[in-house]
């Protein structure tokens, strides 16, 4: 399945300065692991040993994949994958 | 720098204000590029907290969908610290990703007055920067 992965501003360092990417997989995980292929050093930002990473949202065309599979979520011929670093903070 | 109308400044104290003793939490948007914090976007803090916000991920995907519609991005990430300084604390610093932006943080902790701030934050280095409040932003100059 080849899904257009959306990338933010502050992870274009590891697509050359692409806003877009091309991914394939069954999966987010196989997708993510594909990427990685052409932008090492992308993967880590979006996981950690315990799957997504907490402040990093990915969503399936309109959805949170958190309220989907995760990172198991199936993805389907041209579907949109869009990451955005969670905006959120403290008082400490 | 960070120049900015007093419209918008009056809103985000006023708003901080208002969800105190939570912290509250926005946007104002401008023209990619540009600097210039036009549009001011209020967002719900969905961790409902007096000591953490975020936004909710789906208002947060609506809101960077609509910016990229309009050719925008966040130039001003505000929030308000309910009990503590308007400095970014550790949390703050270690999850700003958007490197563009002007973080302004706004201290409610003083029931008179109200601090505001405002903050690059870029690889975990904080630089303070001046704020100037003007009645009104430049128009832009077609040339």
């Amino acid at each position: 399945m080849s899904v257009e992965v959306r990338i933010p501003t502050i992870l274009r360092t590891y697509t050359g300065g692409e806003k877009a990417v091309e991914g394939s997989g069954g999966t987010l995980a196989e997708v993510f692991h594909d990427l990685e292929s052409r932008h090492p050093g992308l993967r880590e930002r979006l996981v950690d040993e315990k799957g997504l990473r907490r402040f990093v949202n990915v969503y399936l065309n309109d959805e949170d994949v958190r309220f989907l599979g995760g990172l198991e979520t199936s993805v389907a011929d041209g579907d949109n994958v869009t990451v955005l670093p969670a905006v959120a903070g403290g008082a400490r | 720098m960070l120049e900015i109308d007093q419209a918008t400044y009056d809103a985000i104290v006023s708003h901080a204000r208002r969800d105190h003793p939570d912290e509250a939490c926005g946007v104002v948007a401008g023209p990619a590029g540009s600097d210039r914090p036009e549009r001011l976007v209020p967002m719900l803090n969905a961790a409902r907290s007096p000591t953490f916000y975020e936004f909710d991920s789906h208002d947060l995907l609506a809101l960077y969908r609509e910016m990229d519609d309009r050719d925008e991005e966040p130039v001003v990430i505000y929030h308000s610290h309910t009990a503590t300084e308007a400095y970014p604390s550790r949390t703050d610093i270690s999850l700003a990703q958007e490197p563009g932006a002007h973080y302004v943080l706004v201290s409610t902790r003083e029931p008179d007055v109200t601090d505001f701030r405002s903050f690059r934050i870029l690889d975990g280095e904080v630089t303070e920067e001046e704020v100037t409040v003007v009645p009104a932003l430049q128009p832009t100059r077609e040339s």
